[in-house]
């Protein structure tokens, strides 16, 4: 298959007007000995071949997605109104680039800009930047803005020991290139203000996540104070779908809200591409990364919309730039737009009460199973849409018993990301379980425990 | 006339959804945790339809027309790409599915990373980073881990071209590494004698985007690289450009340590207005194990390590640690999967010729017109520059104005005043899927401007006219930023 529209004609005419025989002619500053390598790749195949090839790996892999799961860890299955990819597919759209000419892309410029005002109000912040990779990365190029503010002479990042441990590891990558030294309490506090004893006067921010890897919230305005009181930044991780009924960041007190839009309209696709959440308050927007849409007027005096503050940016600045992103993921944050425009004041709310109600249902009802507990580590705190199951045996069995009998992700078993929780699943409920769904899985834990509590 | 937002749509009541009935038992909410209000649009959904459809005619993308912006490679999305990437079983994969239901997307990256070790030459590939930046920030982390577990952690200065991307030096800080910049001499090549004053000891390595930011190929390439490698430096190389060069040439071979490449470019994956992108990074033997993870392995029935053969994810052994919060971008993947798949190496070959086939066939109708000041045989794209008319008597025209009143003519604009080491560049980057006709009108349009320039400059100092938008003051847009609309509730 070949999207090339040249004809022998065509070549020969665009040869001669250059000057040259053929078109490898024009490949002579390539060192010759190396020039036009035998590539061991597949044959060319046709359309239809390629995508039936396709169609089968994904329908092979399709086992566990017939009926949603329970598996989320930051990752979840919600609904996404049939509106959302009815705007992506436009190709005015996903074929454009970055609107670096304003007059032809006002239409993305105001999608963008709208968003921006929707996150703004969804996380109770100043600005939104336009976007960026995911959730982690989000929540690294934050650090990096709150070493910034103190130049370096700050040089502690504290993160809650609750934080996604995929994220955590996130931000020790981008630390590599710094002064800076991310820490962690050993142990959650029953609190929640584990980390209070680590801020000091030389902590630049303090990383909070809520809810927390395992679905709790967090205290998060008290633990504002406590960062401000010695000068540092509070950069919270919020789920976007639980901001449609919780207090907000901003509400708490914090700097930085950094968080994985995924959840708003974006498929889980294996994890990508998915959607970076970064909302700050006014007084960091000139050391923000990432784009930023500003509304403006035209010759004429007309409203209209072009990327701005970008003095701070790497195409101006370079290596004084806050930051190197050039292109992020502006296609996602316009389907979190269009999520967002669909469900509207009332449907968020709605999506966030459907999953508080149904997570609860679920865990009301595996609470009375034998040897089962929820939240074992911290049981008095509220969750949103998932929670833990402490189990009488490996969790990993419990997982493996949902996945095959009712052929669904049953859940993150936690003793792949901690040692010392083996035992503990993690399931995330939202509103796309019905309660049929919910009490299928109840019941078949009910028959693992039976069946199994004896032996590990 | 600018279209209403989303919030003056808005009335109170309207809904663009049904969500199901609560089907449980109604749980307590946490009184003292609930936000007040969210103030979020109102809308039917036909009215959110209507919106969104004003807003893409307002849009400008590879579908609408040319779009010869250099750098970006804006050339034809097949559309293949935009099904396979929505099969149920792709889109609704998690991420941390257990590894035995996900073989078949985990094969297909583990071919991914084959085919692109085998176009660039390199020894191992990372899926990982989530565009070209992010490509070279994981590059710079890793020269970096290499060189301190050498004993080389006194090393730190990164040398860089002065036709580079911004993005260069920008992921040079973030590295935590110092930038030393070497000029270009008068052939649009590094200068060699400046490169070889800079390497020393405290080099970490050289980033360099071949074929340059001027669309040139950098002719002294194998003794750039020795010169580097001499020093004790790494060389890492910008695949921005890559798309003049699959199947052309491995940079690998030439001994060039580390390369992102851009799925969005080379490998056609649509821009999405800006992303998501993807930047796979291809690594030589001695920089694989450093490489980001996970990666995919094949595992055989013979490797007694593993119960089940098959794929699996893992972490090389002496990574720098996680770019992304799962595997990176695999929506993008199976796109550029499903694009070499379609094309081969053949195919892939025959992309490239004809990108720079068009590249230089503009460049020779143009250049007496727009003056080229390094006027060689280019490759994919060319710089020329734009302050075209009378400038004498200050009569003349910016890049900026020449790109203005293109968009009257219909054709997106080319990337303007970058490269930064030509004045009022115009980098122009036509890509292999436009048509002798499409580029023959481009230049008819280029040269009616050309003369306007001279006969009637006031022309194009107000352009556009025929956008739906006059020119956008983005000075006032700076000086006081007004960053997300003002909802109902803060109007006075």
């Amino acid at each position: 298959m070949s999207f090339v529209p040249h004809t022998g004609a065509d070549r020969a005419a665009m040869l001669a007007a250059i000057g040259v025989e053929q078109i490898e002619s024009l490949f002579a500053d390539v060192p010759e000995a190396f020039r036009f390598p035998v590539l061991d790749l597949p044959p060319a195949r046709a359309e239809l071949e390629v995508t039936r090839e396709l169609q089968e790996i994904a329908a092979a892999s399709s086992r566990l997605r017939e009926r949603p799961g329970f598996l989320g860890a930051g990752s979840y299955h919600h609904y996404i109104p049939a509106t959302v990819d009815s705007v992506l597919r436009r190709g005015e759209l996903f074929t454009s680039y970055t609107p670096y000419q304003p007059e032809i892309a006002q239409g993305f410029l105001q999608a963008t800009f709208e968003y921006q005002s929707m996150i703004c109000e969804l996380t109770g912040m100043d600005v939104s930047t336009a976007s960026h990779y995911d959730g982690a990365t989000a929540l690294a190029e934050a650090v990096l803005i709150a070493l910034s503010k103190s130049a370096g002479r700050r040089t502690k990042i504290v993160a809650s020991p609750q934080l996604h441990p995929q994220l955590r590891e996130v931000v020790a990558t981008y630390l590599r290139g710094t002064n800076a030294e991310l820490v962690t309490p050993r142990a959650a506090a029953a609190d929640g203000m584990e980390m209070s004893s680590l801020l000091d006067d030389d902590t630049a921010a303090c990383i909070v996540q809520s809810p927390n890897y395992f679905g709790q919230l967090e205290p998060v305005a008290e633990l504002a104070d406590r960062v401000h009181a010695v000068g540092a930044l509070l950069i919270a991780v919020p789920d976007p779908v639980a901001l449609g009924m919780l207090r907000t960041p901003g509400d708490d007190g914090a700097d930085l809200v950094a968080a994985e839009g995924q959840s708003l309209g974006i498929a889980s696709s294996f994890g990508g591409p998915h959607l970076g959440i970064l909302a700050t308050k006014q007084a960091h927007v000139r050391r923000t990364a990432g784009r930023l849409v500003g509304e403006t007027v035209d010759a004429k005096g007309e409203r209209g919309y072009v990327l701005t503050l970008s003095t701070r940016e790497q195409h101006i600045r370079r290596e004084k730039a806050t930051s190197n992103i050039c292109t992020n993921a502006a296609l996602m944050a316009l389907a979190a737009a269009v999520h967002l425009a669909t469900l509207g004041r009332s449907g968020l709310r709605r999506v966030a009460e459907l999953c508080y109600h149904k997570s609860h249902y679920a865990a009301g009802q595996i609470a009375t199973l034998p040897g089962c507990v929820i939240n074992p580590q911290a049981p008095d705190r509220p969750f949103f849409k998932e929670f833990v199951v402490g189990l009488p045996f490996d969790a990993e069995r419990a997982s493996r018993a949902i996945e095959s009998e009712l052929g669904v992700l049953g859940g993150r078993p936690l003793g792949l990301d901690f040692d010392d929780r083996e035992d503990q699943l993690l399931l995330a409920v939202t509103e796309l379980h019905t309660r049929e769904d919910i009490d299928a899985l109840v019941a078949t834990l009910r028959k693992t425990v039976s069946s199994g509590s004896v032996s590990r | 006339m600018s279209e209403p937002t989303l919030y003056e749509k808005s009335v109170a009541g309207r809904c663009a959804i049904t969500l199901p009935a609560l089907d449980v038992p109604e749980a307590e909410l946490p009184a003292e945790l609930l936000r007040d209000d969210l103030v979020l649009p109102e809308l039917s959904q036909l009215d959110v339809i209507r919106h969104y459809q004003q807003l893409s005619q307002r849009s400008f993308g590879v579908d609408s027309g040319f779009y010869p912006l250099g750098s970006c490679t804006m050339k034809y999305n097949p559309r293949i790409g935009e099904d396979v990437a929505r099969l149920p079983g792709f889109a609704h994969a998690h991420p941390l599915q257990p590894p035995e239901s996900v073989q078949g997307l985990l094969e297909i990256m583990h071919r991914l990373q084959d085919w692109l070790a085998e176009i660039g030459g390199f020894a191992g590939v990372s899926l990982q980073p989530a565009a070209g930046a992010q490509g070279e920030l994981t590059a710079l982390l890793m020269m970096r881990a290499y060189q301190q577990d050498h004993g080389q952690g006194h090393r730190s200065q990164i040398l860089i071209p002065d036709s580079a991307h911004g993005t260069n030096p920008a992921s040079t800080s973030m590295a935590g590494l110092s930038v030393l910049q070497i000029p270009s001499d008068p052939h649009g090549n590094i200068r060699l004698d400046a490169l070889r004053a800079a390497c020393d000891e405290s080099v970490v390595g050289l980033m360099i985007t071949n074929p340059n930011t001027l669309g040139l190929f950098e002719q002294e390439i194998e003794a750039v690289i020795e010169l580097v490698h001499g020093c004790g430096g790494l060389v890492y190389g910008d695949g921005a450009n890559m798309n003049a060069l699959a199947g052309v040439l491995r940079p690998g071979d030439l001994g060039i340590d580390l390369m992102h490449y851009n799925l969005h470019k080379t490998f056609s994956t649509p821009h999405g207005g800006g992303g998501p992108g993807s930047g796979p990074l291809g690594a030589s033997e001695r920089l694989r194990d450093y490489l980001p993870g996970p990666i995919v392995e094949q595992s055989t029935s013979e490797d007694h390590r593993q119960a089940e053969p098959g794929y699996r994810l893992v972490r090389p052994p002496k990574s720098i640690g996680r770019m992304c919060t799962f595997h990176g971008n695999f929506g993008m993947i199976v796109r550029a999967y499903a694009y070499i798949a379609l094309h081969g190496a053949a195919g892939l070959r025959d992309n490239s010729l004809h990108a720079v086939l068009n590249a230089n066939y503009l460049r020779v109708l143009l250049r007496d017109a727009f003056p080229v000041p390094f006027d060689r045989t280019n490759m994919h794209e060319f710089v020329c520059r734009g302050d075209v008319g009378d400038q004498s008597k200050g009569q003349g025209v910016t890049a900026t104005d020449v790109c203005k009143r293109l968009i009257d003519f219909g054709f997106h604009p080319p990337t303007s005043h970058f490269p930064l080491i030509v004045p009022h560049a115009l980098m122009i980057e036509p890509t292999e899927t436009e048509s002798r006709e499409t580029l023959d009108a481009f230049v008819a349009a280029m040269r009616a401007i050309e003369r306007e320039a001279r006969e009637s400059p006031v022309l194009l100092r107000e352009a556009p006219h025929q956008a739906r938008v006059r020119r956008l003051d983005e000075v006032r847009a700076a000086r006081k930023p007004i960053l997300r609309e003002r909802m109902p509730h803060e109007q006075e």
